[in-house]
């Protein structure tokens, strides 16, 4: 009896090193990229990375999170390269030692999506303050991010020059969902509440419903995406060699065009802009 | 509702059109919760074994305490796990964090309490028949371990399973210690969860379905192989 338990723990035992064999052989040429979920939802990594791949035998893998956690993996080391949207938080995060330079690689817009209903009355409006204070006063719903990304942080700024106290509105018209653009996106179009996207997300975006981009073109909504190397001086293991072989890639030419020749549905998502 | 024959029918075609993309993703996750089932049946099933039958003070407090992890939440083991994996924390150097070994390190936490604690269950009515008879043979209770769990290995079949429907339908553990890595850590759940925050509705719950139908499928098997053992047996 003894030997027969003995025997059916070590079959299990074979049976776990046969399905992971292959974890020692995994390929030892990637980097780790900290990006946010913009890049990685609207498929530009999908359309950009094995292009790279291809050419520089060097794995890229991803993990999508709101800038502010991008930001804090880049910290703690866990990835080689930072590849996010908010300007101030990059630069304070090279000022720190962090990282070691940053580079502008591309950017779009930032847009105000509501129902078509339009219980604000802001349809058509391109200042942006003011349809932000208009959303306010009416107390017409307003979907959040909440969860410190960058398009959070701008929002809070908006809100900022709007002179609206929003954290006061939080639970009421004020919903702060606490999670990604498209789980936020998926939140506003069943309440019928306002958002702040990315307009690569919202165009990537499947489940409008009855949504439509209520104001867009302001120069306050710009959003510029910037990528920086993390310093292998605090952190040792830092691939550096990789990782500023992929940003050199995404600032030369060819990274550049690539970049700017991928489409979704017909429209360009990302300009470029590398110096 | 539109969605749900759309997803039906979109799962169907994805099921026969033996998708790559969904292949790998399928594979992977029965590899990581595999493996965390296989390590925690290592561990707990002994574990909850021994517990049925060892007397020691604060024995009832340990048993209590091994039933509420249980309901340890995926996300909180998700970040402990992290926290200890990321390059800052204490594991930082193995390098682990964002691998599928890091969400079978996870995983196995997660389920080795439910194995444990099911098993002990199991092997504590066991002991209860077979107690005077070992004892009286003069048998330690620790040597009745394997005893028992031969003996109810009909019964602990559930136990196993329960950890394993456990493993595959958790996301909030592996989407954190994974990251949803493309082509490294992306599984069903995490997949799920990505398709869904890109409003994919449809190709999200046709996932669900595959997801589902799949857990059935191992599920059914094994209480059948286990039927077909047994009547061999007896």
């Amino acid at each position: 009896m003894i030997m027969k338990i003995n025997r059916f723990f070590a079959y299990l035992l074979a049976t776990l090193l046969v399905l992971n064999t292959n974890i020692a052989f995994a390929a030892d040429r990637y980097i780790v990229v900290a990006s946010t979920t913009s890049t990685e939802n609207s498929g530009l990594f999908s359309y950009i990375l094995p292009i790279f791949t291809e050419k520089s035998g060097i794995e890229v893998r991803v993990v999508a999170k709101g800038t502010g956690k991008a930001i804090r993996m880049a910290q703690d080391g866990d990835a080689d390269v930072l590849f996010v949207h908010h300007k101030p938080s990059e630069e304070k995060f090279v000022t720190e030692g962090y990282g070691l330079q940053r580079f502008d690689v591309m950017y779009n817009d930032f847009i105000l999506v509501g129902p078509d209903s339009d219980p604000a009355g802001v349809a058509g409006n391109s200042d942006i303050t003011a349809a932000f204070k208009q959303i306010a006063d009416k107390e017409a719903l307003f979907a959040s991010r909440g969860d410190d990304s960058g398009t959070h942080k701008k929002e809070q700024g908006l809100w900022k020059k709007a002179g609206v106290d929003y954290e006061a509105a939080s639970g009421k018209w004020y919903r702060a969902t606490g999670q990604g653009m498209g789980a936020t996106l998926n939140a506003a179009v069943a309440m019928g509440a306002y958002a702040l996207s990315d307009r690569a997300t919202w165009i990537a975006f499947k489940n409008k419903g009855d949504f439509s981009i209520v104001s867009e073109g302001s120069p306050l909504l710009f959003n510029q995406y910037g990528v920086i190397l993390v310093n292998p001086e605090k952190h040792p293991h830092v691939k550096a060699e990789e990782g500023q072989a992929f940003i050199d890639w995404v600032l030369s030419k060819e990274g550049q065009d690539a970049i700017a020749s991928f489409k979704l549905e017909g429209e360009q998502l990302f300009f470029t802009n590398a110096q | 509702m539109n969605d749900f024959s759309q997803a039906f029918s979109l799962s169907l075609d994805l099921i026969f059109s033996l998708d790559a993309r969904l292949a790998e993703i399928v594979l992977l996750s029965l590899r990581v919760s595999l493996s965390a089932v296989l390590i925690a049946t290592l561990i707990g099933l002994p574990l909850g074994a021994a517990l049925a039958t060892l007397r020691f003070p604060g024995r009832r407090t340990v048993n209590a305490f091994l039933s509420s992890l249980m309901g340890l939440p995926p996300v909180v083991v998700g970040l402990v796990v992290y926290l200890l994996l990321s390059r800052s924390g204490p594991m930082g150097s193995l390098g682990l964090l964002f691998t599928p070994t890091a969400m079978i390190i996870a995983q196995s936490l997660l389920i080795t309490p439910i194995i444990a604690s099911l098993a002990r269950q199991v092997s504590e009515d066991l002991w209860g028949e077979y107690r005077d008879q070992l004892t009286s043979l003069g048998c330690e209770p620790l040597r009745a371990v394997p005893t028992i769990l031969w003996d109810g290995r009909y019964r602990l079949t559930t136990a196993v399973l329960a950890g394993f429907g456990r493993a595959t339908a958790e996301v909030g553990a592996v989407m954190i210690v994974g990251g949803n890595i493309d082509h490294v850590t992306r599984v069903m759940t995490t997949t799920i969860a990505l398709e869904t925050s890109k409003g994919n509705l449809s190709l999200a719950l046709a996932l669900g379905m595959i997801l589902i139908t799949l857990s059935l499928t191992i599920n059914v098997a094994t209480f059948m192989i286990r039927d077909q053992v047994k009547g061999e047996s007896l």
